[in-house]
């Protein structure tokens, strides 16, 4: 009976889930998604808590469970609270992280149990087994191939989130050495050929020891077992250090997408494990849908998976050649770049990331409103990849209460720029780069861009010279259109203001 | 090989739940206005915490002298919890500022 309320509460919460997704994808109901799915995870956490049993016993250590609950909860609501909204990619790398560890840790779990209880968990073969006897065909190949990848994806969405997550936020910089992509491939290598390894010979590691009674015996466990499962642990988080670290920081939402679709797959295997179809389809969804996520980031980038993950964009070798050849540059001085937007019919604004580490968004609208009430039409121009994330700068926008109907995707905007008489680059560098259409030696080379240089004129607003985040210079802020207003974007923008108040 | 046949055999109906999932999180998400792309990510992310529901299994399948799997399930709960519960919020914080305007029109 309350297993069947069970299985009732998992459908609700897998429907739950698929609904809470596909409202996200829509704006006009994204949060209710996120509330539906939220209510849904709820339900299927505290079904899985008071009715889930095996072998008809309840789950028992509520204290501990609900323990771990409160302390997960506390800190999880409180961290998600208190994050600025520029630091959200570190945030959700940080979560995703977390989820990757519980299922390793899971894995861990399940493990230990199945080397010290090898028979118990096929079948209940226990009295068929003489002493001194192995029994290879007693031992499920695939429950342990499933304990093993969710171990090993887990671990490996673990460290690598973690190296995200403090690369983000500079705890850690790019870092690569000579061979570094062989070495790496080494590795992924040797982790395959352990798993496989285990999971062929696993039968053979075990042998019946002693009869205690009919039913039950005692198992010796070949020690290369254990040592086998935790090198492969071992190398799983080294992998995924290893894997995150050389990739750009330009790269980085792509791989926090991806370690995320690797965390779905990690809990679609603690699914299989537990038979419990709330995991499996959760796990899934999120794997199918970051992979798709990520592939289409890659796409907005012009680049290929393989590419992201293999080629190491921008750092050492790009960009330094042709830095000299470029020519001169011209800036432009806070009272005449406001005088130029004050008295411009159309502006477009492209922020980047340079606008969200300087917390500018509220001043930007700010600006904005200014302009718009002396008859100024402003938008928003947003580069699908501008900032940390996709959607980051919109978000960045939104917090700021600037209009949706203000923000423009790529494809609007540059229909709009032959037409806009300024253009404010706050931030922003490689999307705005018209290398990537003309040269194809340059690393951004195919990535579409935002055609800024078809406005009237151009004000490049950035703290420095210094290339953005591809390692790449810009020959935009060499054109005779374009001005360069040095500074950082919030005290740059706070002077805008205020000198267009007295125009 | 007869091995892997039965446990296929065992777990098919999981294994046409892979599948058919598959294909409906390519189906859902291949909509997705790139606007909404940081908000649906940290939405899968807080989904998938879904693994939380193995760690308080393990947990609550720990003999009391089973100090490994009491240790590790309490700490993976604890780390499943973060992921369901921050994600979700997050979540909510971003989406919130997507619809302040709207709602303060209908108040």
């Amino acid at each position: 009976m309350e297993l069947s309320i069970l299985s009732i509460i998992y459908i609700i919460g897998s429907l739950a889930f698929i609904a809470g997704l596909k409202m996200l994808s829509d704006p006009a109901h994204a949060r209710r998604g996120n509330q539906v799915a939220a209510a849904g995870m709820g339900l299927a956490i505290f079904g899985a808590i008071f009715l889930y049993e095996t072998e008809g016993e309840k789950l028992h250590n509520h204290l501990w469970i609900f323990a771990g609950l409160a302390i997960g909860g506390i800190a999880g609501a409180l961290a998600a609270k208190k994050v600025k909204m520029t630091a959200m990619p570190e945030m959700v790398s940080l979560f995703n992280g977390m989820g990757g560890a519980c299922a390793a840790l899971i894995s861990i779990v399940e493990f230990d149990h199945l080397i010290k209880h090898p028979f118990a968990v096929s079948f209940n073969a226990s009295s068929v087994l003489a002493e001194g006897s192995v029994a290879p065909e007693l031992i499920s190949m695939g429950h342990v191939l499933i304990i093993l990848l969710g171990m090993a994806i887990g671990a490996m969405s673990f460290s690598g989130s973690m190296v995200a997550w403090a690369k983000l936020n500079g705890r850690l910089k790019d870092y690569s050495f000579k061979g570094q992509h062989v070495f790496n491939l080494f590795i992924l290598l040797l982790i395959i050929v352990g798993i496989s390894g285990l999971v062929a010979n696993i039968a053979g590691g075990f042998r019946v020891d002693a009869r205690l009674d009919p039913l039950s015996i005692r198992v010796v466990t070949a020690s290369w077992i254990p040592w086998l499962f935790y090198g492969i642990l071992f190398l799983s988080l080294a992998y995924g250090i290893q894997f995150v670290l050389p990739i750009g920081g330009a790269d980085m939402p792509v791989v926090i997408s991806l370690l995320n679709s690797f965390t779905g797959v990690a809990a679609a295997c603690g699914g299989f494990l537990y038979d419990n179809k709330a995991m499996l389809t959760g796990g899934i969804l999120v794997g199918a849908a970051g992979t798709l996520l990520t592939i289409l980031m890659c796409r907005a980038m012009n680049r290929s998976l393989i590419n992201v993950l293999v080629g190491s964009f921008g750092g050492q070798q790009a960009g330094e050649g042709s830095a000299q050849e470029q020519g001169s540059f011209k800036e432009i001085s806070v009272s005449d770049a406001a005088a130029v937007l004050n008295y411009s019919s159309r502006v477009m604004i492209v922020p980047g990331y340079g606008l969200a580490v300087a917390q500018a968004q509220h001043v930007c609208h700010e600006l904005e409103k200014l302009l718009a009430d002396k008859g100024v039409d402003v938008q928003y121009a947003i580069h699908p990849v501008a900032g940390r994330m996709p959607g980051h700068m919109n978000v960045l926008l939104a917090e700021a209460d600037v209009g949706y109907d203000k923000l423009m995707e790529m494809e609007q905007a540059n229909e709009l720029f032959p037409s806009t008489d300024a253009v404010l680059v706050l931030g922003a560098n490689d999307v705005v780069n018209p290398a990537a259409k003309s040269d194809p030696s340059s690393p951004l080379y195919g990535m579409p861009i935002l055609d800024v240089e078809l406005a009237k004129m151009v004000i490049v607003n950035k703290r420095s010279m210094k290339p953005g985040y591809a390692g790449v210079e810009n020959a935009l802020f060499f054109q005779p259109k374009t001005s360069m207003l040095f500074g950082d974007a919030k005290s740059v923008l706070q002077q805008l203001v205020t000198e267009i108040k007295t125009l | 090989m007869e091995n892997w046949l039965s446990w296929i055999y065992l777990q098919q109906e999981m294994i046409y739940i892979v599948a058919l999932m598959i294909l409906l999180g390519i189906e859902v998400i291949g909509r997705v206005p790139s606007v909404l792309h940081t908000p649906l990510m940290s939405g899968a992310n807080a989904i998938h915490g879904v693994v939380i529901i193995g760690a308080i299994i393990v947990m609550g399948k720990a003999e009391p002298d089973n100090y490994l799997a009491l240790s590790l399930g309490f700490l993976a709960t604890i780390l499943g919890t973060l992921n369901v519960v921050g994600g979700f919020v997050v979540t909510d914080r971003m989406l919130e500022m997507f619809k302040k305007k709207k709602k303060d029109e209908k108040s």
